[in-house]
């Protein structure tokens, strides 16, 4: 996050915008322009950009692509399409009887306001070491689907995050569905935080014996529930030292496996 | 006079226009449709360098950029902007230039000023300037200051800015007498006031009417018009300042002569077009004043039944780069620390040292946070190694209401000495812990405690101008500024029960120079005592002139008049009287009738009484101008009580119930004040245990954004109870006393004894967090 | 795009933030601006009736939808909507800053929410920062809306 700055920086840096009404329309662009960026919900990326830490000569804003927004059963799971709002996914009836974790999980996302535009995908896409969908896609064992001008593959969650918000997904992919297996039960996700809201210092998600965490490791990670911190090194900030880290995901784990 | 408005609960008249979105900060400011020009201020990215050169060639010739600004480009570019609060013990008080160009002393100082057509534009322009820094060593925290590590400024030996010993007693001898003695230490990180609104000014120079508008989000718009006149070399009769909606303040809008303030008129004046600055949040927390950075050393005498025999405080304050708010901050911990209690010896010594970060100016509190926490901790550390109620210590220390006016035997920030005026606080000790309760059950709940007294009030003066309109309507003025403390309602309170009248026919004006050219600020919790008691003064002699122009018009005695349901009427009898429209319109003696039922004063229709229309030292109008200059600060008290329980493998901190007792004298309106202390509270838990200021080595504030700064949400903050007690100032004909910063005052204090007891690890620093209170309790 | 009922054009810049072109393109200086990272919620505005960080979309993107700001929630010379009523009866605000983003917020959290309970009353609040009010009185407010709303 940005330090003490040499001058006020709020403004968004010049740029190209563009916004394609089809997805092949959207992965042409993403396959011909060079360094451009999806825009989608924009909660992650709009801060990056008034704060001048993402300078991409190109947006494309998805937005305008209609029937990209559902979200619906699909073997087994919840399948859940890159416009989906996480705010559509938190009201949704059908992803609380299929998947009830992704509806727990959502609930924990920032602030209502901000799920009104942020997206499911989106929030894969952006690959936050700290937030909770990538560790649930994780813990389930789900994966999203990418589409290009070159086809379309499918990327399992466990080859999906690559580092600090890095992911498999090549420039010109455009990740138009996640697909979210049925909670097994028992489920839980539980996080720490400072305030109600906020990125989670540590959290862990439960699907039955399966364990991910988050917060602790550039990207989630599955773990023993048996021994959560084990092989972990996880960073030091301002609110969580690492020893307090494992500390926090050892109380956590703890808690999630008490039920 | 009525006191039908006094001591009510009344809504506020501001929040209609505030909640349809009609207020007007200073960004929205967009005078007869003028787009003002945009700028940017381009500032030092370290904490210490030296400036080798500042390139700006590229930057000027960006499409869309007007001027860009160096010291060198500025008449003013080598004066420093002055030291606010000068005082003698200040010996080597520093300020900084508008435009640093030689050194720059903390990450934020000030370089370069970029106006353009666009703020977008401005920050184009602003990645363009090349400044070539050649980096010094840095000192950030007060104790490797203090150690002189390193010099921030070359000519100030030590890094002290200014040192500072009082002594009321003997202490020395004292300590060497005492039974028990016991040496504290104590430390406090900065925190920042983060108002809302961020800063901004913006600015227009008439050619044609050879004068300078400026609207500021400032405390003070006298003081800045003072300061733009001098500078400009202008009258202030042609200099207005404006604080029109001001987004809290807190603190950090009473220090003065930022370099935008500064910048902003004098590129109005020279480019001939309106220009504009509006701070954004990032650029907020270095560039605007600090405070809270303090480390004390304690030496605490006692006796067995837990009587303090003496106190000795030894404490550095945390200058920051730059002294423009002078040694007030230290002055009033130093003046605070013995609080309600006796301290029959007290010896406070404080030096105020250089660090490279920002200038520390009053944040809410100013200085009396520290002063509390280090005493209520002390009594706490006292009563733990005696064994004894922490209440019970408190109860043997207390002053006794029957011992006021009390004299502390040290200085106040006003120049005066300490001298509590009234106050009862047994009382407040007593329904503090008849209102906080039994204990809940559970572990790790602990119950912290915290009493203060506060300095309010202080001077110089200030004044109101009230008039009645021929209307009937009554429209009131004060050179003070409002940042949401409801002025305009309370003025109108206090003027509507001198008149008579209804507060809805109360017009308040504040803050600007247009209306009201006289006064101080708004800060140090001064505004009701000092402008509201000044509008009951003009309100007061309004009532009196229109009793004798109705004396004389009725040839009753002035002294069997009243002023009730908006007339002036002989006492009891409705039926004898005049409205107060026709009293305003009797008051002007004319010529011209105009309509309005002034005909009633022109000269055929008028009651001639002996001599002129006009007598001797009369003025026309139904009109007043009154001043109030206190003859010393009044004190207000009180007490807060919590039951805390902290998870025991989290470290997450649950407030069960918060109490406080508050005594701020005659209370002008309970909801303003109820709300008031609900901030304070909430500003406190924030800087308590969720805030900090993390500046690192080399001085950079690592959390400079609303993401990694944690300001509480709802959700962190308890709806708080409240009581309260009066005890009246008889200082002031109003008997009131300050309120604005109550309730942030002890409440470090109270969470940290709360949090001590919960967990059973002692607390000595603020602020707290889940992590800081994890490593505490690791056995080391 | 419709801006409280009105039809407006987009803004030619696509780099021009939805709380900048409202407030200095559009002249409706009620939705502030507090630290432009969607953190504060004091541009919060209803886009399509849902609340939203004004900061934190581009304006072209309201293109197509529905924006109600503060002031679109009462006409001039019209008596305050039931949230504005309630925060003003309550003493819900003291500088204003914060306020519109808090009740275009609350707005939304009672077309979701119709009888909010004390949970769901902090839940829908807790995306706002306010430094003035300690929120004690923001929470009256919620629950004075709900009962005005009614009526």
């Amino acid at each position: 996050m940005p330090r003490g700055c040499d001058s006020g920086r709020v403004k968004p840096p010049p740029f190209e915008y563009h916004a394609p009404i089809t997805v092949d329309e959207a992965c042409a662009l993403l396959g011909s322009l060079e360094d451009a960026k999806v825009l989608a919900g924009g909660q992650s990326l709009v801060p990056l950009l008034n704060f001048r830490l993402a300078r991409p000569a190109h947006l494309v804003d998805i937005n305008r692509i209609s029937g990209l927004d559902r979200i619906y059963e699909r073997d087994g799971g919840v399948a859940v399409q890159a416009l989906a709002r996480q705010a559509a996914v938190e009201d949704s009836d059908l992803v609380m009887r299929a998947c009830p974790l992704v509806s727990a999980a959502v609930r924990l996302v920032a602030h209502r306001v901000i799920r009104n535009r942020g997206t499911i995908c989106g929030s894969l896409a952006h690959a936050d070491p700290a937030s909770e969908l990538p560790a649930v896609l994780l813990a389930l064992g789900g994966h999203v689907v990418a589409r290009s001008t070159r086809g379309e593959r499918v990327i399992k969650a466990e080859q999906l995050f690559q580092g600090v918000m890095e992911t498999a997904l090549e420039p010109d992919e455009l990740l138009v569905e996640a697909w979210f297996p049925a909670s097994p039960a028992p489920f839980a996700i539980v996080e720490e935080s400072r305030r109600h809201g906020d990125f989670a210092l540590a959290g862990v998600v439960r699907a039955a014996d399966r364990l991910a965490l988050f917060g602790v490791a550039p990207t989630p990670v599955l773990a023993d529930p048996r021994d959560p911190a084990k092989g972990l090194q996880p960073s030091g900030d301002l609110e969580a030292s690492p020893e307090f880290r494992l500390h926090l995901v050892r109380v956590m784990t703890e808690k999630a496996f008490a039920a | 006079m009525t006191t039908r408005w006094f001591g009510e609960r009344v809504q506020r008249v501001e929040d209609d226009r505030l909640l349809r979105g009609h207020g007007r900060f200073t960004d929205d400011i967009n005078e007869n449709g003028e787009r003002a020009l945009e700028s940017v201020l381009v500032r030092s990215p370290f904490a210490h360098a030296r400036i080798r050169s500042i390139d700006v060639i590229a930057a000027r010739a960006m499409p869309g950029v007007v001027a860009v600004f160096t010291a060198a480009d500025l008449p003013f570019g080598h004066t420093d902007l002055p030291i606010l609060i000068p005082h003698p013990n200040l010996t080597h008080g520093r300020t900084q230039r508008c435009l640093a160009s030689e050194v720059v002393r903390y990450v934020g100082e000030a370089v370069a000023f970029i106006v353009a057509e666009s703020r977008s534009i401005a920050e184009d322009a602003a990645e363009l300037v090349q400044v070539d820094y050649e980096l010094l060593p840095v000192v950030i925290t007060p104790e490797s200051a203090a150690r002189a590590d390193h010099l921030v400024h070359d000519d100030v030996p030590g890094n002290v800015a200014a040192e500072m010993i009082q002594e009321a007693g003997a202490v020395q001898s004292a300590l060497a007498a005492s039974p028990h003695r016991k040496r504290l230490h104590f430390r406090f990180e900065r925190g920042a006031a983060s108002p809302m609104e961020a800063r901004a000014v913006w600015a227009r120079w008439s050619t044609a009417e050879h004068r300078l508008t400026v609207y500021d989000s400032t405390q003070s718009p006298t003081s800045i018009r003072g300061g733009l006149a001098v500078l400009f070399g202008l009258p202030e009769s042609n200099v207005d300042v404006i604080a029109p909606d001001v987004g809290g303040g807190f603190g950090p809008k009473i220090m003065l002569f930022y370099p935008d303030e500064l910048l902003v008129p004098f590129a109005a004046m020279k480019l001939g077009r309106p220009v504009k600055w509006t701070e954004d949040r990032q650029e907020h927390f270095t560039a605007v004043n600090q405070e809270r950075g303090q480390v004390h050393e304690v030496e605490v005498g006692y006796d067995s039944d837990g009587k303090l025999l003496a106190l000795d405080v030894d404490f550095v304050h945390d200058a920051g780069a730059y002294t423009p708010y002078g040694i007030i901050l230290p002055i009033i911990t130093a003046a605070q620390v013995p609080g309600p209690y006796r301290v029959p010896n007290y010896r406070v010594r404080f030096r105020d040292v250089y660090t490279n970060a920002t200038p520390t100016s009053p944040y809410r509190g100013a200085g009396r946070p520290h002063a509390c926490f280090v005493m209520e901790r002390t009594l706490d550390a006292v009563a733990a190694e005696l064994g004894l109620e922490r209440a019970e210590v408190r109860r043997r220390n207390l002053i006794q209401p029957d011992q006021f006016p009390y004299e502390v035997g040290v200085a106040w920030q006003d120049g005066n000495r300490v001298v509590y005026d009234s106050g009862n606080y047994p009382a407040l000790l007593e329904k503090a812990l008849t209102n906080l309760g039994p204990r809940p059950a559970g572990d790790q709940v602990g119950m912290g405690l915290g009493m203060y007294v506060e300095g309010t009030g202080v001077g110089p003066y200030e004044g109101a101008h009230v008039q009645v309109l021929v209307s009937g309507k009554v429209v009131a003025a004060t050179g003070i500024p409002s940042q949401g403390q409801a002025h305009a309602t309370v003025w109108a309170q206090i003027v509507a029960d001198q008149l008579g009248v209804d507060v809805a026919d109360v017009e308040v004006t504040s803050g600007d120079t247009r209306r009201f050219p006289w006064g101080v600020g708004t800060f140090a919790s001064r505004g009701a005592v000092t402008a509201g008691n000044a509008m009951a003064v003009a309100a007061g002699m309004v009532a009196e002139k229109a009793k004798h122009i109705v004396a004389d018009h009725l040839e009753v005695d002035a002294a069997d008049l009243e002023l009730v349901g908006g007339k002036v009427q002989v006492k009891g009898s409705p039926d004898r009287g005049m409205p107060l429209a026709a009293v305003a319109v009797l008051a002007n003696p004319v010529r011209y009738a105009f309509g309005g039922g002034s005909e009633a004063a022109t000269q055929f229709t008028a009651r001639a009484r002996p001599g002129p229309p006009l007598h001797e030292g009369e003025q026309p109008g139904l009109e007043a101008t009154g001043y109030y200059s206190p003859p010393g600060s009044t004190w207000a008290a009180g007490c807060h009580a919590a039951y805390v329980r902290v998870d025991p493998k989290t470290f997450r901190l649950e407030i069960l119930k918060y109490v406080v007792i508050h005594d701020c004298g005659r209370v002008i309106n309970p909801l303003v004040v109820e709300g008031q202390i609900e901030g304070g509270v909430a500003q406190g838990i924030g800087g308590a245990f969720y805030e900090r200021l993390a500046y690192d080595d080399e001085g950079q504030l690592r959390n400079a954004s609303f993401m990694e700064f944690l300001m509480p949400y709802a959700t962190e903050i308890p709806t708080i109870e409240i009581d309260h007690i009066e005890t009246p100032s008889p200082l002031n004909p109003l008997g009131i006393k300050g309120a604005g910063e109550a309730g942030v005052i002890p409440v470090g204090a109270v969470l940290a004894s709360a949090i001590e007891e919960a967990l059973g690890i002692p607390i000595t620093e603020m602020p707290l967090s889940p992590l800081k209170l994890f490593e505490l309790s690791r056995p080391s | 795009m419709k801006v409280n009922g009105a039809v407006h054009p987009p803004p030619v810049d696509p780099r021009r933030l939805l709380s900048d072109h409202l407030r200095h393109d559009l002249g409706l200086t009620g939705t502030h601006v507090g630290c432009e990272h969607g953190v504060c919620g004091c541009c919060t505005v209803l886009l399509d009736g849902a609340p939203v960080r004004s900061c934190l979309m581009l304006a072209v993107q309201a293109e197509g939808h529905d924006v109600t700001t503060i002031e679109g929630l009462a006409a001039d010379g019209e008596a305050l909507h039931p949230v504005q009523q309630a925060f003003h009866e309550c003493h819900g605000l003291q500088c204003g800053f914060c306020t519109p983003g808090f009740v275009m917020s609350v707005v939304g959290l009672l077309e979701q929410h119709p009888n909010p309970t004390a949970e769901q009353v902090d839940e829908g609040i807790s995306g706002n920062l306010c430094r003035c009010t300690g929120y004690a009185s923001i929470r009256r407010a919620v629950v004075r809306a709900a009962e005005l709303s009614k009526q």
